[in-house]
């Protein structure tokens, strides 16, 4: 009895110890945990997708690094400063989507990066962060729900970056940055009427959308409702990842031993299709127990948003969980063939810092936002 | 207008947090969607999509057989399988297909007639699979490929097996050949077991006894990856896959001496005609040629167009296998078996003489039969009428017999009868009855019809082989032996030679055995002073019974004389002779055909005697006497 109340303390002593140390990064303990166990799961499926590429691998590890000391350096902004620059930075964010639109560097087929010599950057990524920023900043100081020329006038700002980024083309992008911005304005509380308005307007609009789309996009929504009409072309993509999933079966082939996987016969095996590899090597159990993280995480910041100090903070952090979902959701349902392929990442598994940077660039924002707050009626 | 509204903390709270709710369980309905939709893909139909991963992973990889050698009695190798070069190309490595084809066939490396179908069928193949653009190259082809092989990118020069006769056209008529298997073969075979050969057996012993030589295939499970490339490891693991090795096609052994059958052929050589050896007691065929022939390596390494419609339009026709297709009026040579015939149904007497003026005519016609020698044999008996080939003696028999009673005698010879060997293409000839006439024409038989079978013309028409075979019956006295090719098989496994035991007919059983003695006499007589053949057999040192025959090609009006040098050279009559020795123990006899070569006793006796020394002498030289040409003199016919 002795002992184990001994022992029950000195764990106690470890704990608050480091309570206190995140406290004073402010750090949330739980949300961080569940992010690094993502990472790390993600960090273990990698080698095992990239072909046991350890090089790959060491890149991913570096970019992980990278992304959490900026998580970590965004949690110590101060809220305030965050708010007060989200104009800028959404401002420099068009200009440079502009920019990009002129004389952007070409990667693979579509003008995205901006070349700055020393690295090259994607200036729509900055949006997926700016955009709902900017939304939360415009309505922070007006009274909620928003009227109907304050839902226009947010249309506005989320349109202009969404439809230069669609542009580029990067649909996925678009629709991530599109849907940061709409989250915003959900959780603003804009009346139901007006978004049920909006989503038949939006019905409405896809002839229109599927007029200005590429060939290759419009292939991709063909595909996506019967991928059997081009085993070898655009529906391959969808054919093999459900085959990879299916021949997984509830516990996976083994780790690295995915002869989809392995044999390239997934493609997009270590990017966008990792989901796949989850399943096909890992099994089912293991890709329910990831969603089940993925929307522990996404309550988790939901959570935390609703405890933050003011319209500003909640909106921004409110808009940041749910883009995380989008995420996961989008990947995973694309994945598995209930979507259409649309390029987004699964979040923090799949390879390429950029998506891996600015989720948890947007958990460290989330992070400060919420433990900034003055403890009002506490 | 101006927001007049205020702001509302608590109201702006509770709006947020009714918000957040309906998103968190929006977003737990929709990854239950998900949910839903993987159990579907992984517990549902899992095993319909791991069937589908393994279809995708797994290929099945064809193992070619290699095909069982022949060989000759000694043990010489007469077709064996020898590495050629291929030249192959790989499309996925080729930028310009149509193009390369073309600069290819500029070098004569491939047949300008191929470049459009070779385009076609790497057109409907695999990216990652090799296409073969020419079986064989010279090493002329290798050297001028070599020094531009930088030129063509995906174009290689590989190592396979190709058939190869060692003896070029020698036998080729017995041994066939090998070639790329068509459309019409497909038909016909188990595609599973030859997967992966491009060759098959296409006519004579390489068609026959196809199914020994070629084996069976074998396959072995191969990875792939997406790109259609082998891997062995997956995840850094070795793969363990089923594998079954191909079992080689058995060996053949021929009961052909290749040392005789070049020396018949080179005897025959710039001629045209065919001849068959048979050892008596086996029915094995000692020699089997048909001339002239054509190199069957030709056919294995892929013919062109050009030279194929060569050899298909050569009016010698070197396609054709005279030895057991060519069906040629037998003439004189029927003569000891239209005895044997009157002897059987004792029609006559064999001691009897018949008075030969050197014409014979039908009772109560004036239809004149002449010999061919004008002023007669004098009073001839069986066996003179043999040896000096009395026309006369012959028609006057076979008047007596009538034509149905020749028929079925002859028959029992095998006239008219497929013999049995054991390849294919083997054609009946004819031995006419009144029933066939009746038949085919829908007319009555004349009598005059039946005089001149008895000499071995009119409608009766007979095979070389056949006539070997009719040969060896009487060498026999009246076994039926089918006459074979092949005498032994040795199994590829375990080596072992299993000989195939002889096949038999129904034996031709006399109502009097003395009835052989008499006509095997009369053959023996042929060999000797006074005999037709007599000039052949001089200086052998083993008794021979043989039978001339010249068979007219073109019929000649009755009163008119023939006259070789004035007959063009193709139609010319033929000249025939079979025999068997040694006549008191008859251990191999022949039939020789010369393609208007003349007379039977000089142009074809002479093969047959060389034929008898190098089997029973061992004596393969240029010693005895060479065929002649057909001399302006009118000889036996």
């Amino acid at each position: 009895m002795l002992y184990s109340d001994h022992l029950n303390s000195s764990t106690r002593k470890t704990l608050s110890r480091t309570a206190q140390w995140l406290r004073r990064l402010h750090l949330d303990g739980l949300l961080l945990g569940l992010l690094i166990a993502v990472c790390l799961f993600g960090l273990f499926v990698l080698y095992s997708a990239t072909g046991q590429n350890l090089s790959q691998w060491l890149n991913q590890v570096e970019r992980l690094l990278l992304a959490l000391a900026a998580m970590v350096l965004l949690a110590q902004t101060p809220p305030s400063w965050l708010r007060r620059a989200s104009p800028v930075i959404y401002g420099a964010g068009v200009l440079l989507l502009l920019i990009v639109a002129v004389h952007g560097s070409v990667g693979k087929g579509a003008q995205r990066w901006l070349d700055l010599r020393v690295f090259r950057f994607q200036p729509s990524e900055i949006m997926k962060l700016a955009v709902p920023m900017m939304c939360a900043w415009y309505v922070h100081e007006r009274p909620l729900p928003p009227s109907l020329r304050d839902a226009l006038m947010l249309l506005g700002i989320i349109l202009i970056p969404a439809v230069l980024i669609a542009k580029q083309p990067d649909l996925g992008t678009a629709l991530l940055v599109g849907s940061a911005g709409i989250l915003v304005v959900f959780l603003a509380g804009l009346s139901t009427t007006v978004i049920v308005t909006g989503v038949i307007g939006l019905g409405a609009a896809l002839p229109i959308a599927w007029h200005f789309m590429r060939d290759y996009q419009k292939q991709r929504v063909l595909t996506f409702i019967d991928p059997s009409q081009d085993p070898l072309g655009a529906g391959y993509h969808s054919i093999q990842s459900q085959i990879a999933i299916g021949s997984g079966g509830v516990f996976g082939k083994g780790w690295t031993h995915g002869s989809q996987a392995q044999l390239e016969f997934l493609p997009e095996r270590s990017t966008d299709f990792i989901f796949a590899v989850i399943g096909e090597e890992l099994g089912f159990l293991a890709q329910l127990a990831l969603l089940v993280v993925y929307l522990a995480i996404v309550a988790r910041a939901l959570y935390l948003s609703v405890g933050a100090q003011n319209t500003y903070a909640r909106l921004v952090c409110g808009s940041f969980a749910l883009t995380f979902f989008v995420y996961a959701f989008v990947n995973t349902g694309m994945v598995s063939g209930i979507l259409p392929v649309v390029g987004v990442p699964l979040p923090l598994v799949s390879y390429g810092g950029t998506a891996m940077v600015t989720l948890l660039a947007s958990f460290g924002i989330l992070m400060s936002l919420h433990s900034h707050r003055k403890l009002v009626g506490a | 207008m101006p927001d007049t509204r205020i702001k509302d903390h608590w109201r702006e709270q509770r709006l947020f947090v009714g918000r957040t709710l309906f998103a968190i369980v929006a977003a737990a309905v929709l990854l239950l969607l998900v949910t839903g939709r993987l159990f579907y893909l992984q517990v549902v139909k899992h095993s319909y999509f791991a069937e589908q991963a393994q279809g995708n992973r797994v290929r099945l990889e064809a193992l070619p057989p290699d095909r069982g050698l022949i060989y000759d009695r000694a043990g010489t190798v007469i077709a064996e399988n020898t590495p050629a070069y291929e030249l192959e190309l790989t499309p996925e490595q080729v930028p310009d297909v149509a193009g390369t084809l073309r600069r290819l066939a500029d070098l004569s490396l491939i047949d300008p007639d191929q470049v459009a179908p070779l385009e076609r069928v790497i057109r409907s193949g695999r990216k990652f699979e090799p296409v073969p653009l020419r079986l064989s190259l010279s090493e002329a082809d290798i050297a001028t490929f070599a020094v531009r092989q930088h030129e063509f990118p995906g174009v290689e020069i590989q190592t396979r097996l190709a058939r190869w006769y060692p003896f070029g056209d020698s036998a080729v008529h017995a041994l066939g050949y090998v070639g790329i298997i068509s459309e019409e073969d497909l038909k016909h075979i188990d595609r599973d077991e030859y997967s992966g050969s491009a060759l098959i057996g296409k006519s004579g012993i390489e068609s026959a006894y196809e199914t020994e030589l070629h084996g069976a295939a074998g396959h072995a499970e191969v990875v792939v990856n997406a790109q259609g490339r082998h891997v062995d490891r997956l995840g850094g693991a070795p793969i363990s896959l089923e594998s079954k090795p191909p079992r080689a096609g058995n060996d053949l052994i021929l009961g052909i001496d290749m040392k005789i059958q070049q020396l018949v052929e080179h005897a025959l050589a710039g001629r045209r005609g065919a001849a068959v050896a048979i050892e008596t007691e086996t029915g094995n065929i000692i020699a089997l040629a048909s001339v002239p022939g054509f190199d069957p390596n030709k056919f294995t390494r892929g013919i062109s167009n050009r030279e194929y419609a060569a050899l298909r339009d050569d009016e010698d026709r070197p396609l054709f296998n005279r030895a057991l297709r060519g069906t040629y009026p037998p003439g004189s040579t029927v003569k000891p078996f239209m005895a044997l015939a009157g002897l059987e149904y004792g029609a006559i007497d064999p001691s009897a003489t018949r008075n030969c003026h050197g014409v014979y005519t039908l009772p109560g016609s004036s239809h004149p039969y002449h010999d061919w020698k004008k002023e007669g044999h004098g009073a001839v008996d069986m066996r003179r009428a043999i040896a000096t080939s009395c026309d006369v003696y012959f028609y006057g028999l076979a008047e007596t017999l009538g034509i149905d009673r020749v028929h079925e005698a002859m028959s029992t010879l095998g006239f008219g009868q497929l013999t049995g060997i054991d390849i294919s293409g083997e054609r009946p000839g004819l031995m006419p009855s009144q029933e066939w006439k009746r038949k085919t024409y829908k007319q009555a038989w004349f009598p005059g019809e039946t005089i001149i079978v008895g000499i071995g013309q009119g409608y009766l028409l007979a095979t070389p082989l056949q006539l070997a075979h009719a040969a060896t019956i009487v060498a026999t006295r009246g076994k039926n032996l089918k006459p074979r090719l092949v005498t032994a098989i040795r199994d590829a496994d375990t080596r072992a030679v299993k000989p195939i035991p002889s096949v038999a007919g129904p034996p031709l059983t006399l109502n009097d055995p003395r009835h052989w003695d008499v006509i095997i006499e009369g053959m023996e007589q042929v060999m000797q002073p006074g005999g037709t053949g007599a000039a052949a057999a001089k200086g052998a040192p083993y008794r021979m019974a043989g039978k001339s025959g010249t068979a007219q090609v073109f019929s000649l009006g009755q009163n008119e004389k023939y006259v070789a040098s004035r007959v063009s050279e193709r139609l010319r009559d033929h000249a025939w002779f079979i025999a068997f020795a040694p006549a008191d123990q008859p251990k191999i006899a022949v039939a020789v055909l010369v393609e208007n070569g003349g007379h039977g006793g000089s142009a074809a006796a002479p093969i047959a005697r060389r034929i008898f020394d190098a089997y029973l002498l061992g004596k393969y030289d240029d010693a005895t006497p060479a065929p002649v040409v057909a001399s302006p003199e009118p000889e036996e016919r």
